[in-house]
């Protein structure tokens, strides 16, 4: 669907993507993560086609950059910095409503949804809206529409956590839609997709189809000491059927192999209680018994 | 089609929000206003009657005003848009480059005309309803047809200036820099090119009418001043080259032209590189 071949991108004399080649089918769903300056941001406007580079970028075998009223048609896009627009919001969601062929009353819904009503901002000029209307605002544009690929360059930035949570409902809803989800926290969006790849100094160091790779018939055996017991963790464990034997500081349960990424997001949140992980798999005998 | 007037619409919309339109349309409206306390008050004697020449003092303060107004206010929202994110957000939308860019050309042209033409037709109802003994119909076209044309030129040269800078601070400064040039070229470098080289009359006066505000205020001139004197010996090359209606064509044609080609380089320099 996206292909990305030698892609190479130089700002004056840094070069920002390095000789990336990258293959993203229909249906995968990717956490893009790496640190700052490691590309992420560029590889995103190279799909766009709002840079020019090195190398070929093929949205479904055409350019992005001679063909973009048809490939953008086909990607919905959240940017990492709200624009500055003067515009009023009514404004903004007509724009965007004609030109990608959806209603306003889609993306109020999904507006309302993310607790935004457009209605009462709707004649307030965009750049007026604070931090996390202006991304709800967004992200209801993208995901009123029809697209195949969703492309959010950290979405979850100016968000509360209730609005942060709708957001991921809404993805879950969206799971057979490609999405290339840029973020400097993975365990937030682990759950959503089933390829994780890394960016540093402008090229793919980490590729990891987590479905692909492992057997789904494969269960991994897991063991986790905390440093004190711990009552929120030990809620979120039990609901993936965890039990303790010494009151609470270890526990020992079974993961399924697809679900690995899943459950070390939910561990990312535990970080600072954990004093020991350990998950190993288990032979296909010993998982089937 | 339809991108490039939502396009359009956009920019319209953005631009009336902005406060450079409000100073914009306040300066006109202002000048008209102006204009009328000095025409009442030279007619307490001899009655209203100079709408004529009325017109010909806005038409000459508007060739010092509209352009430097087109230049800084488009290179700066342009370039500013870039700087600022706006770029990679709208044009992440579906939506060819040449109906952005173009749509962006046709808005602003619309944002930069409108107040400029509206004040001169209050003018003439003003002029009207205060007694003006009739309305100078001819003027009034040929004066919105110039006033077309130096837009038009102006906006060519700041969308090309826009698309080749990187920081709406060094377009803002090649903006001032290229009108200032303009403006000195429209006598002060040429008097002295003339006398301190004794270039010949030709080059100078070939010089001049590359200028598009020097074509444009002697197109104004010959609408009041057909024979061009106020223009001095210059006006014999003038006349004898182009004739009458001839440099009326050329003041209304080549401001025109010279817009739409540098525009378009703009567009293509636009199209080649990366747009945030």
């Amino acid at each position: 669907m996206i292909e990305l071949k030698n892609v190479s991108k130089t700002f004056r004399r840094t070069r920002v993507l390095d000789g990336l080649s990258l293959r993203i089918d229909a249906g995968d769903r990717i956490a893009l993560i790496g640190s700052n300056g490691a590309g992420k941001t560029t590889m995103i406007r190279c799909i766009l086609g709002e840079y020019v580079y090195d190398g070929e970028v093929l949205v479904d075998g055409v350019s992005p950059r001679s063909a973009r009223t048809s490939v953008l048609q086909k990607i919905a896009f959240v940017p990492q910095m709200p624009p500055p627009l003067r515009m009023p919001v009514g404004e903004l969601v007509n724009f965007a409503s004609r030109l990608c062929h959806t209603t306003e009353e889609r993306i109020g819904s999904i507006a309302e949804r993310m607790g935004l009503d457009i209605g009462e901002v709707r004649k307030r000029p965009f750049m007026k809206l604070s931090g996390g209307q202006k991304q709800k605002l967004l992200i209801a544009i993208a995901m009123g529409r029809d697209a195949d690929v969703l492309i959010m360059d950290e979405p979850t930035a100016n968000l509360d956590p209730a609005a942060r949570q709708i957001l991921f409902d809404l993805l879950a809803e969206r799971l057979d839609k490609s999405m290339i989800i840029s973020s400097h926290r993975l365990e937030e969006v682990a759950m959503l997709v089933n390829r994780v790849i890394e960016m540093d100094r402008g090229k793919v160091v980490l590729d990891d189809r987590v479905e692909d790779a492992i057997d789904p018939g494969l269960r991994q055996e897991v063991r986790i000491v905390l440093r004190k017991p711990e009552e929120a963790f030990a809620r979120a464990i039990g609901e993936w059927g965890f039990e303790s034997a010494d009151g609470g500081i270890t526990w020992t349960g079974i993961v399924a192999g697809p679900d690995r990424l899943r459950f070390l997001g939910m561990l990312a949140r535990y970080v600072g209680v954990i004093a020991d992980l350990n998950m190993h798999d288990l032979s296909r005998e010993k998982a089937d018994a | 089609m339809y991108s490039f007037w939502q396009t359009a619409r956009l920019d319209i919309s953005e631009s009336i929000r902005s406060k450079w339109f409000a100073l914009y349309a306040l300066v006109f409206g202002g000048l008209i206003a102006t204009l009328f306390v000095f025409g009442l008050t030279e007619s307490r004697v001899m009655g209203f009657t100079g709408l004529s020449r009325m017109l010909v003092t806005f038409i000459q303060l508007t060739m010092a005003i509209l352009p430097i107004f087109v230049l800084l206010s488009t290179v700066r929202s342009l370039a500013g848009d870039r700087e600022a994110g706006v770029y990679e957000y709208m044009l992440s939308f579906p939506v060819s480059l040449s109906s952005w860019y173009w749509g962006r050309f046709i808005g602003r042209f619309i944002v930069v005309f409108i107040p400029v033409f509206a004040a001169m037709g209050i003018s003439l109802v003003v002029g009207l309803f205060m007694g003006a003994e009739e309305i100078p119909w001819r003027d009034f076209a040929w004066y919105s047809a110039l006033l077309v044309s130096l837009a038009f030129c102006f906006l060519g040269i700041s969308f090309l200036i826009s698309a080749m800078s990187r920081t709406s601070d060094v377009a803002q400064s090649v903006a001032f820099f290229l009108w200032l040039v303009m403006l000195m070229f429209l006598d002060l470098i040429l008097i002295g090119l003339l006398i301190q080289f004794q270039t010949p009359a030709e080059v100078v006066v070939g010089l001049a009418l590359s200028n598009p505000l020097e074509v444009f205020r002697i197109g104004a001139m010959m609408l009041f001043d057909p024979q061009l004197i106020l223009l001095g010996p210059a006006a014999y090359i003038i006349l004898d080259f182009f004739g009458n209606a001839g440099f009326m064509a050329y003041a209304l044609l080549y401001p025109l032209l010279l817009g739409f080609l540098l525009a378009g380089i703009g567009f293509l320099i636009f199209r080649r590189t990366d747009l945030p």
